[in-house]
């Protein structure tokens, strides 16, 4: 089984884009959305829910009645989620130090459901994809379980291939991604920024070993910076595999719900993913 | 005053960074704080001058093989899955533990140490008369909520700061977000900017924190961001036309109110259009 994950570094530069397409000229692949903060994948794919179940996390609560207010719980935990003897749930990690010191037992773990983790159908196969809910934490967690899913349903179906769309950043939820892929796609633009996260996204693969190739996308909106960065790849021996220009049809996809493959197959857009696609079945 | 205004959306790349920067400038903030560590970007724009830097430490453990006996207390009780006991192994996965001592209280054969690890570091600088602080997370590490804790703490009392957040709807956009007054949501007219900006909105909500919205690439999309603002009674401050000069000033690292001066007094508009919000 291969896992090809795309990231970025920097938001908004074209990930679930890009990722939708692939999965659209894959044809026969497990599709798992770990952008499970900003869940857009649903929003070109239209899943059809087979499968949705809890995820749960748990939280610390404080009975009054019980509580001493000795003061150790306050003290010991390390995420500054309790005052007054009243625990903050949104600072609240779930670790259980306060439950563990409390010497009344006043300070107890308790589950509750932070998202949802989805199995569904889709035109191009079998979708796995989550929604964390705003303002919870454990993405990280969440991100690892919508992966497990999608390579039991692999498995399932005979599937050999899965595609990631991970989140922004290079935090929790994106090592949960990219930890045992066997390619990583960096979605870059021609900005400073661009240059700049790619590079951090980058050491973000290397230090987890996974091969990377680089796609510029709205590489026009500014080529000398596209050029640039392709010197950058070029200095570390990283194949740029797609230049994607700017179309606003791309646009024009996303609100018809449509992948940009689907949509305008013979624009330079997709042209370029499919040149991407081919580059990442060839590094695989 | 002293207010906090936070600048977030949900959605990467819709402009966060871009409307956080120009409205600093614009309105003279006395301090800019950059708290996407984990892809910092308002330096690259605002070139500060004078930069100092600080590491940040967290608590992490370390297992002394000698003294562990396998038992898996610490396995057992670690509610981030970080430590795997077997008969005569174990290991600690690093990128899941959230540094809370737990192992470490919990070891009957007092075999796990917390020792002082560097997850990132902290810089300030200054553009002009407005103090940028920044973070940046260490490669490999997992919580940025360290980082952007150090970044916050470096923030002087009094003045106006302006706080650039990160994308997502999680623990490092609640850190951020935490304390402010108020919080700008920069959103995309898009169906992907829709869907994110109303999980943003349900965390501001939760933290009740007051908001309004400002639409960056105007003209590209549809109305649906539009009409849910209406809907939803949440104020909608100002649009930013999709613009190739805005777009190609932002990739060379020039904040656009730079060379379109005409835009400074729109920024100043729409600061005391939040102030009037504030009350």
């Amino acid at each position: 089984m291969r896992q090809v994950v795309i990231v970025s570094g920097k938001g908004g530069t074209g990930k679930t884009t890009v990722a939708a397409s692939l999965a659209a000229l894959a044809g026969r692949a497990v599709i798992a959305d770990c952008d499970v903060e900003a869940s857009n994948m649903p929003l070109l794919l239209h899943p059809d829910v087979g499968e949705r179940r809890d995820f749960k996390t748990r939280r610390a609560e404080i009975d009054p009645e019980s509580c001493l207010r000795c003061g150790l719980c306050v003290e010991e935990c390390r995420f500054d989620a309790i005052s007054d003897f009243k625990v903050d749930p949104v600072k609240c990690e779930g670790c259980g130090v306060c439950a563990y010191i409390c010497p009344t037992g006043a300070a107890r773990l308790r589950p509750r459901v932070s998202g949802y983790l989805y199995v569904s159908e889709t035109r191009f196969g079998p979708l796995c994809h989550a929604d964390l809910l705003p303002g919870e934490s454990n993405s990280g967690r969440l991100v690892s379980l919508v992966r497990e899913r999608a390579r039991a349903v692999a498995v399932e179906r005979g599937l050999d291939l899965i595609l990631i769309d991970g989140a922004p950043g290079i935090g929790c939820p994106v090592i949960a991604s990219v930890t045992g892929v066997d390619l990583g796609v960096i979605v870059t633009e021609p900005s400073m920024s661009g240059l700049h996260d790619m590079e951090r996204a980058l050491s973000l693969l290397r230090h987890f070993r996974v091969p990377p190739l680089v796609a510029i996308n709205k590489y026009d909106l500014n080529p000398e910076m596209a050029e640039r960065i392709r010197a950058f790849c070029a200095d570390r021996g990283v194949e740029v595999a797609a230049m994607i220009p700017f179309d606003t049809a791309v646009v024009e996809a996303m609100l018809r719900g449509l992948t940009i493959v689907e949509y305008e197959p013979e624009c330079g857009v997709s042209g370029e993913i499919r040149e991407l696609w081919r580059a990442v079945q060839e590094l695989l | 005053m002293e207010v906090r205004i936070a600048v977030a959306s949900g959605k990467g790349g819709t402009g966060k960074t871009t409307v956080a920067v120009n409205l600093a400038l614009s309105i003279g903030a006395a301090q800019l704080l950059d708290c996407d560590v984990e892809a910092p970007n308002v330096h690259l724009l605002l070139h500060p001058r004078g930069v100092e830097s600080k590491p940040i430490y967290v608590k992490v453990p370390r297992i002394i093989e000698d003294r562990c006996n396998y038992c898996g207390r610490c396995a057992e009780a670690c509610n981030f899955n970080a430590i795997f006991v077997a008969r005569d192994q174990i290991i600690l996965f690093e990128e899941l533990c959230h540094g809370c001592g737990l192992c470490a209280k919990i070891c009957p054969q007092k075999a796990i140490v917390e020792e002082e690890k560097v997850v990132g570091f902290v810089k300030w600088g200054w553009a002009g008369e407005m103090k940028l602080i920044w973070g940046e997370l260490g490669i490999g590490e997992p919580s940025p909520e360290p980082v952007i804790e150090a970044v916050k703490s470096r923030m002087d009392e009094g003045g106006t700061a302006i706080i650039d957040v990160a994308p997502g709807t999680s623990c490092p956009v609640v850190s951020a977000v935490y304390g402010s007054d108020f919080c700008i949501l920069v959103a995309e007219p898009t169906p992907f900017g829709l869907h994110d900006l109303r999980q943003m909105i349900g965390v501001l909500r939760r933290l009740g924190i007051p908001m309004a919205v400002v639409i960056n690439k105007a003209g590209l999309g549809d109305r649906g961001v539009y009409e849910y603002c209406e809907d939803e009674g949440i104020p909608i401050l100002m649009e930013i036309p999709f613009d190739r000069r805005i777009a190609e000033l932002y990739s060379r690292g020039i904040p656009f109110v730079q060379e379109m001066p005409e835009w400074r007094m729109r920024f100043q508009e729409i600061m005391e259009a939040v102030r009037g919000m504030m009350g």
